[in-house]
Formats: C-alpha cells, structure tokens, sequence
C-alpha cells in the first residue's frame, strides 16, 4: 500500500509517498530533506502534531502556549481541554512550563514573554 | 523646527527613523544599529512591539532562521530582545501622519501631542492590511458576522472571545487557514472554505494541518454568491464558478452559519508612502526599490510586507536587514558632510529596471542599482502553476541567471539569484521569464 503525504515539517510542503507493507514502512520517497523521512515515517504509523493555543492570565491577557513536541493527533482535543483549565500568572516568559505532561511527555509551555 | 509643541523639549532629530515596529521594523533597526548607526527611532501605533506575529499564535515561524519551528510571538520576542540589548529607541501607541519627501516624519501620541521629526534616513516597515468585503462586492445583506480571518484571530488570540460558531470561510489565504483550524480547536464548527481560483493560494502544509487533518472541505472554484441575515448572519449561498470567474446558475450551495470570514488577500499599506510621493508599482503595490531597498526617494527605505506580502517572516527578517544596513549607510554618510549623501551619487547611480515577462507577475526589487557591491536576490510571484519549469532573468538575449523548479506556484513567492559580474556589464533593462515544459 501506497499512503500519499504533503509533509508539513517546512513551507516547502513535499508530497511524500510512503509504500507500507505489513505495517511496516518499506520507502519513503518525494522528501527532500531527512526531516519530511522522520515526518513520514511517524505520521503513517501515529500521526503527532504541535498544539498551539492561549491562556488567559489571571490579570486578563491572553498568553500565547504550546506543547513542547508533538502530541497524538487523537489526543488534539483532550489537550485543548486541559489548556482551558489551565491558569497562569503574569509576568511570564517564553519556554516556561504552565502544565507538566499535558500529553504524554509532552508539557504546556508559554510561547511568548508577557 | 517650525509648529513643534517644545515645552517638553522632546528631541526631534534622528538619524534613522523606522515608521513600524514589527518584524519588518525590528529586524531593520538591529541591523542599521550592527552597521555603525546609533541614533534610532522605533515608531509603533500598537502598545507593544513585534506587529502582526503578536496575534500569529500558530507555530512554523523561524525554520530558515533559526532551523527551529517557532510560534510567531516568541519569532518576534527574539527580535524585541535584539532591539532592547542595543537599546534603540521606541515610541509605542504613536501613530505617523505624514511623512515627506524631505524625511519630515510628523507622529502623534497621547502623551507628547504632535511632534514633527526629522531625519537622515527613514525606512518604511508599515506591513500590510487585509482586503476587505467591500472590495469584493460580495451580495446580500450586511449584517453582523462577517470578519476579515485577521481580526476573527486578533479577536479569539488577543481579545479571548470567539466571533461565531458555525463558520464559513471565503478565501484560502493561509490566514483563512490558520483560523480554520484555531476556530475549530476553540469548539466551532468551519463548514467550507471557498476559493474562487482553480488552486489555495495558502501554503499546502496549511492546507494538510489546518483543512484535511480536521476534515474541513476546501471547495476550489467556488466563491460565496449571497450573505443572508438581518442582524446577524443566518446563511451563505456559495456557487461553483467558470474559467472566467463567474457564478455558474444551478451550482448553489447552501450553508446555515452565524460567521463569515474573509481571507482574500493582503494590501501593502502604502498611504504615507503615496504622501510623500514615493513611486508605487502597480503590481505588488508597494514601493519600487532597487536592491537596496531604497525607493524612489533617496534615504527613504521600504522593507517587509509594505514593500511586497511576503509569505514568511524569515523572509521579511532577511528583506528588513538589507534596508536597515543601507538606511545606516546612508545616514552616516549624510553625516559626515555629504549632502544627503549625494556624493557618492546614490541619485546618480546607474541602474538597471527590472521587469516581470511571460507568466511572472511581479520582480521586486524593480531595479537595479550598479554602485551597490554584492549579487541580487529577485523575488517574484509566478501566475499560475507550473511543473518542471525554467526561470530566467534575460538582458537583452543574454541570460544573466537561471534555474529550474518542480514546481511553482502562485502562493509561494521565488527568487533567483543574480551574480554582481553578471548585470555589472549589462545595459538597458533585465527581464524574469518563466517557460514551462509542460502542464
């Protein structure tokens, strides 16, 4: 079986074939760069993606948050639960954790300094 | 200085002034300052420095600067934090009213009033807006729901409030994108995104991560014929279109939805660059610069989404620090006794135009200035679709630079790379083709 990708590790957006076999991963072909082989290799087995989103600070302002690495793709939505209980007091700075192992091992950290 | 309130005695001479602190603004000032310029002004209409990227929460931002994917305020925190090392000079909440052609730069604040500044070298980082309804003509009634996809983000990433529920987009610029999936993600359900053209003119990972990994439908060659609702939106009608753009009868499709976004596209916003009287191209609507980024003005600069909408910001980083590094020059050159550096004959340079041919919609910068040292990056836009195609830029019929591509498209701006030995000869104007050998 043949799974056609459009790898979304760069703008570039490779279009990616990944040949399976047995749930295996035989080749992966179309990436022009060893970041797009990893991306397809992962994403035909378990697809993760970067969750992106804010938190409002007690004092008001919305703070800009991420995972720190990709989470399931089925998990997208339980994150997004746990990022609206999430609080969070000024003044904070970019990389800093707000919730440890929000998904797996992956944590919620601020992605801007307010 | 002439009609200045001085009771505060605010300082008005500058060297370089920056009208605009985003990431088009920030980068230029860091540069010009690593260039040996230290009298700067930052001049910014927002409370905080770093311009649209505040707003761009979505991560992707930084991957040829810095080789990481980063979310579009930490992508302007770094550049903030440049600024701040070196100190350079910021107004917030300062709005410019006019700018002339002597560099005359007139602002106004809450807190000094009007002031008319001066200086050596200004560099134009105003960014761009969005194209709205209006310039659309789209039918129907005018009720409330209906948003450019940039204010529906400012509202949901800023604000903290979410514009509707049920949610139809028109337009898959990548902003439409980005708010198709960020919408989405805060519970609302985005029925369709229309494009009237053939292909997205969004980047294809948007469509992959923001459309299909939510299974929201990209509906090509359609666009929204009717906005229905009194006081809010209630409905759109969307209609399949012909070749030529049209609405086709017996195609509508009818969405039941409270919100309309729209993502058609940018302007580069230019009105105190039209007031100075800076010549604009037609075609990116933004200033013509040479490769110095320096207008038709001399020591007035232009860099960013201003001078031509750029599709990432790495690339508005590395655009803004070619001006702020020229703009320095400038500066420290009329600083030294030349006359608004004309000296060196900026005025008088020779130069080379420019110019977009067969299936390129545009080549900025528009000319070529033969004094300044270095190869030339052209960027430029391609009409349409293209596989397996050869891009050439010709003086005359000598082929001054060439390369070819899988692939091209509308969305994504290209570039080619001019060698200094090979237009330093050249005469006349330089022209950036584009032959396809199939499709």
């Amino acid at each position: 079986m043949t799974k056609t990708l459009t790898c979304i590790e760069c703008p570039v957006g490779c279009e990616i074939k990944v040949e399976i076999e047995n749930g295996e991963v035989k080749s992966v072909r179309g990436n022009s760069c060893p970041r797009g082989k990893m991306y397809a290799e992962a994403e035909v087995v378990c697809p993760r993606r970067v969750v992106t989103s804010t938190v409002r600070a007690d004092s008001g302002e919305m703070i800009p948050v991420k995972t720190s690495k990709p989470v399931k793709k089925t998990e997208i939505f339980t994150v997004m639960e746990a990022i609206k209980n999430t609080k969070c007091h000024l003044p904070v700075q970019t990389g800093e954790v707000l919730v440890k192992n929000i998904s797996e091992d992956a944590d919620l950290i601020v992605s801007g300094n307010f | 200085m002439s009609g200045v309130e001085t009771k505060n005695e605010i300082k008005t001479n500058y060297d370089i002034i920056i009208i605009g602190g985003g990431p088009a603004g920030l980068a230029a000032a860091v540069a010009a300052y690593d260039k040996g310029a230290r009298d700067i002004l930052i001049v910014e209409r927002e409370e905080k420095l770093g311009g649209i990227l505040n707003q761009c929460i979505h991560n992707g931002f930084g991957l040829t600067r810095f080789k990481e994917s980063l979310a579009g305020p930490e992508y302007a925190a770094r550049f903030v934090a440049q600024a701040r090392e070196r100190n350079i000079e910021t107004w917030l909440n300062t709005t410019v009213l006019s700018l002339s052609a002597d560099k005359k730069v007139t602002v106004i604040n809450s807190e000094k009033g009007v002031a008319e500044l001066q200086a050596k070298s200004v560099i134009l980082a105003m960014g761009c807006r969005e194209r709205s309804r209006g310039a659309l003509n789209v039918a129907g009634t005018r009720p409330a729901g209906i948003y450019s996809a940039g204010t529906a983000q400012k509202y949901v990433n800023i604000k903290g409030f979410m514009p509707g529920k049920r949610v139809v987009i028109l337009g898959s610029g990548d902003i439409g994108l980005i708010m198709a999936r960020r919408m989405t993600l805060e519970g609302a359900k985005v029925l369709a995104v229309c494009e009237i053209m053939p292909y997205s003119s969004g980047l294809k990972r948007n469509i992959a991560q923001c459309l299909n990994d939510f299974d929201i439908p990209l509906y090509l060659n359609h666009t929204i014929t009717k906005i229905e609702g009194e006081k809010r939106v209630t409905g759109v009608v969307v209609s399949k279109v012909d070749q030529n753009k049209q609405p086709i009868p017996g195609t509508e499709m009818h969405f039941d939805c409270d919100t309309v976004l729209f993502s058609v596209g940018l302007i580069p916003e230019n009105e105190l660059t039209k007031g100075a009287g800076i010549e604009l191209s037609p075609q990116t609507r933004g200033a013509c610069v040479s490769q110095t980024r320096e207008t038709s003005i001399p020591g007035i600069f232009a860099c960013g989404n201003v001078l031509q909408v750029h599709d990432l910001v790495d690339f508005v980083s590395e655009e803004a620090e070619i001006a702020g590094r020229y703009a320095a020059e400038y500066a420290l050159r009329s600083e030294n006794g030349g006359e608004n550096g004309s000296e060196n004959g900026s005025e008088k340079a020779e130069t080379i135009a420019v110019k977009n041919g067969a299936n390129i919609s545009y080549v900025c910068p528009q000319r070529i200035d033969k004094s300044a040292a270095g190869n030339v990056k052209l960027f430029f836009r391609v009409k349409g679709t293209f596989r397996n195609c050869t891009i050439t830029a010709k003086c005359g019929e000598e082929i001054v630079a060439q390369r070819k591509k899988k692939i091209v498209v509308p969305g994504e701006m290209e570039n080619l790379i001019l060698l200094q030995n090979k237009f330093a000869g050249a005469q006349g104007e330089i022209t950036v083709e584009l032959e396809a050998e199939n499709d």
